[in-house]
């Protein structure tokens, strides 16, 4: 551009071209929810039932209400740090999917801590339950990402098979050397002392483990986006070769985000104990590991957009039983809905860089 | 239409925009439930027609749904965890339930307890028989002795059995399960003494590839009859089929599945219980706290007899259940030592139905194959 004085015109399509291209991470995403959207209701038509009396439900039971927003954000804390356990491994190339087994050993290892700190100020038990579920969680998801970096062990297999091994400590440990004995018929360890149990935020009826979960994403953001740790991580996460040319500590890097990562899902099994349980028992395998996995492809593993995917997720989960109940639809609906959208984000991914709209050199021409 | 008109984009938005219409207005009318109506919730914790447990439930869910004044709600797959809060919640919130039945044994301790104090004119009734002094009074717990449906299922797979060794596919080393197992041996030894019964652990509610397993393990070492206490029985049952075993049924009617091979089976009757819980709600009655029952109060009944079942065995079915409905029966009676040789209870000793201790029990009967651990 050669002008003296450029038109105003000219100004606004220069403020474009420098926003189309962010505009893209947002857009995409959004559209591909939109199709997902409208592929969907085709579905509903085709079995008969109203899409607009889905989507108004989901609205009802999700976001409506005081109440329909205390149902949703009160599954968010567990998507939300469960998502982190996947996002942070993505973003060096890795696919953890067993967040899973993070979150029961993080929740095991919380209550049983959890009896070992009676008689300590309730504060110094509750960091203490807490870290006890990071560490061991850490430790589990950062194995996956050290048998990868040291013996070429597919993570995602392993991380998966490893919730399956996970799961089977937990209910060792539950049915065997942790059972409380007057958990008869739902093996269990001891009850948290009421000092140790986490409430509901004052503002909101939801527990602390939301806003928790929060911070999380904000602390995972800067430290991927805006610390040399998390620039060396993306290096090596687009170009592993690259990185270790420069030099870049990549083995340390993968343990340590996988570490991270697992450390987070940990925690999410920390605060489903230390708020919704009491204790530890096969109720904590309740698949939001699973879940999270989902929210953070659709965040694009990043950490800042993970709180309102989870918040949507939430959301949509929370209006499952109404649609079951009002629409006489199978409670599977919210899972294909789901399954729906994650696939059509997944193809999604082709289209970056693809549509000229969102490129620079298409508004500076106009 | 009579004439097919090419399909143009036009004409697609025109149509599909009509479809969405007719479907919306055919829709959102339905929910309205009429006013003064009872409106009761039912939650299972697995799908309604697992042919087990959760089944048995909706089967007594639509007993009461055949009731005049009351609109039941249902839900299925609601895990253990905050969601079921939700679910309670939920239904009181949006569709102004005033009775639940959250079924599942882990919906109590600590969903229950934590929603029953913030609804006080909701009544929860709990499956499981967990409530006790000091719980919110307007929650109460209700259990079925079904472990007489079990030594009544023994019965029948004692006459049945040619090879004198029967099997068992179980979920937990639980108390309840633990009498299940043991009351089934006794059964059978109760027509023929030499019985064995093998049992497997599958160490989960609901795993069906680990029940196929265990069941064909089973058969693989001679049982010949088999049986189960896992959520849902289908695959036991279908498996056992396959193999040449007869089946003796659990938490609901399975004859569909196994059709010859199944001789009858310990199914609970909901219908009953609910239909008399609500009947008595919507008369305004109080239902207590703590309910139990068994055969005689019809909290349990048994499948038909199959034809696999043999005249004497029918005969002695019959006795034995005209025994257990008139009270004070007991499978567990002296001299009776565990399979480890340690004395449950000396001659002349015995444990009835109701007696509490059973609630307890944390060992095998002597012929029973197989380890609480």
């Amino acid at each position: 551009m050669e002008q003296t004085s450029p038109s105003p015109r000219s100004v606004a399509a220069q403020t474009i071209a420098v926003l189309m291209p962010r505009a893209e991470a947002v857009a995409i995403p959004l559209g591909a929810l939109c199709v997902g959207f409208v592929v969907f209701s085709l579905f509903l038509l085709l079995v008969g039932k109203s899409p607009v009396e889905f989507f108004a439900l989901v609205w009802k039971a999700g976001f409506s209400s005081a109440f329909s927003w205390q149902n949703t954000l009160s599954r968010v804390a567990p998507l939300i740090l469960a998502a982190l356990c996947v996002a942070l491994p993505a973003r060096l190339g890795l696919v953890v999917i067993g967040g899973e087994g993070a979150i029961v050993l993080g929740g095991l290892a919380a209550a049983v801590m959890g009896t070992a700190v009676v008689g300590m100020p309730s504060a110094l038990g509750m960091v203490l339950m807490m870290l006890a579920g990071m560490v061991l969680g850490g430790l589990w998801i950062g194995a996956i990402g050290a048998l990868r970096i040291k013996r070429g062990v597919n993570e995602t297999i392993s991380s998966l098979l490893m919730a399956y091994i996970a799961i089977a400590l937990l209910n060792h440990f539950v049915e065997g050397p942790f059972r409380d004995p007057a958990s008869l018929n739902k093996p269990s360890t001891t009850p948290l002392v009421e000092g140790l149990r986490v409430g509901d935020m004052s503002f909101v009826s939801a527990h602390w483990g939301v806003l928790v979960g929060v911070l999380a994403c904000i602390f995972c953001w800067i430290l991927i986006e805006r610390t040399t740790v998390g620039f060396a991580a993306r290096v090596a996460g687009d170009n592993v070769r690259a990185a270790q040319v420069q030099g870049l500590p990549v083995s340390r890097l993968v343990i340590g985000f996988t570490a991270l990562g697992g450390a987070f899902a940990g925690l999410a099994g920390y605060f489903e104990v230390a708020a919704v349980h009491g204790s530890a028992n096969a109720s904590l395998i309740a698949g939001y590991g699973y879940s999270g996995i989902l929210v953070a492809f659709l965040a694009r593993h990043n950490p800042l957009a993970i709180i309102p995917v989870a918040i949507l997720l939430g959301g949509f989960e929370a209006s499952s039983g109404l649609i079951q109940r009002r629409m006489d639809l199978p409670d599977a609906t919210i899972l294909v809905f789901e399954g729906l959208v994650f696939i059509i984000i997944l193809l999604s991914e082709a289209l970056y860089g693809r549509l000229r709209i969102f490129t620079a050199s298409f508004w500076e021409a106009r | 239409m009579t004439i097919l008109k090419p399909l143009n984009r036009r004409s697609f938005m025109g149509t599909s925009a009509a479809a969405l219409g007719t479907a919306a207005l055919g829709g959102i009318a339905s929910p309205a439930m009429a006013a003064g109506d009872l409106n009761v919730g039912f939650i299972y914790v697995g799908p309604k027609d697992d042919f087990g447990y959760n089944q048995s439930h909706a089967e007594g869910a639509a007993a009461v749904k055949a009731m005049a004044g009351v609109t039941v709600l249902e839900e299925e797959n609601v895990p253990e965890s905050q969601d079921v809060q939700n679910t309670m919640e939920s239904m009181i919130n949006f569709d102004n339930a005033s009775l639940l039945f959250p079924t599942s044994f882990g919906y109590f301790n600590p969903h229950i307890l934590e929603i029953a104090p913030k609804h006080e004119a909701v009544r929860f009734q709990h499956c499981g028989g967990l409530w006790s002094e000091g719980n919110p009074t307007n929650a109460g717990s209700y259990f079925g002795y079904i472990g007489m449906g079990q030594y009544l299922n023994g019965v029948a797979a004692g006459h049945a059995s040619k090879s004198k060794k029967i099997g068992f596919v179980a979920a937990k080393p639980i108390p309840q399960v633990l009498n299940n197992i043991n009351s089934f041996l006794l059964g059978a030894r109760s027509v023929d003494p030499s019985i064995t019964c093998q049992v497997i652990f599958t160490g989960e509610w609901s795993l069906a590839v680990k029940e196929a397993e265990a069941t064909n393990a089973l058969a693989d070492q001679g049982c010949d009859v088999i049986t189960c206490h896992v959520d849902g029985p289908k695959v036991v049952c279908e498996t056992a089929v396959a193999r040449g075993a007869f089946v003796c049924g659990y938490h609901a009617d399975q004859t569909a599945l196994a059709g010859d091979m199944y001789l009858t089976g310990a199914e609970w009757n909901w219908a009953n219980v609910y239909t008399d819980m609500v009947s008595k709600t919507l008369a305004g009655e109080p239902i207590d706290n703590f309910v139990r029952g068994g055969l005689a109060d019809g909290f349990i009944k048994m499948s038909p007899l199959g034809t696999g079942v043999s005249d004497a065995g029918r005969a002695q079915f019959e006795a034995t259940k005209a025994e257990i409905v008139a009270g004070g029966f007991a499978a567990i009676k002296g001299p009776l030592n565990d399979n480890k040789g340690n004395v449950i209870a000396a001659a002349g000793g015995s444990f009835i139905e109701t007696d509490v201790a059973l609630e307890s029990m944390d060992y095998l009967v002597e012929g029973v194959l197989g380890s609480t651990s």
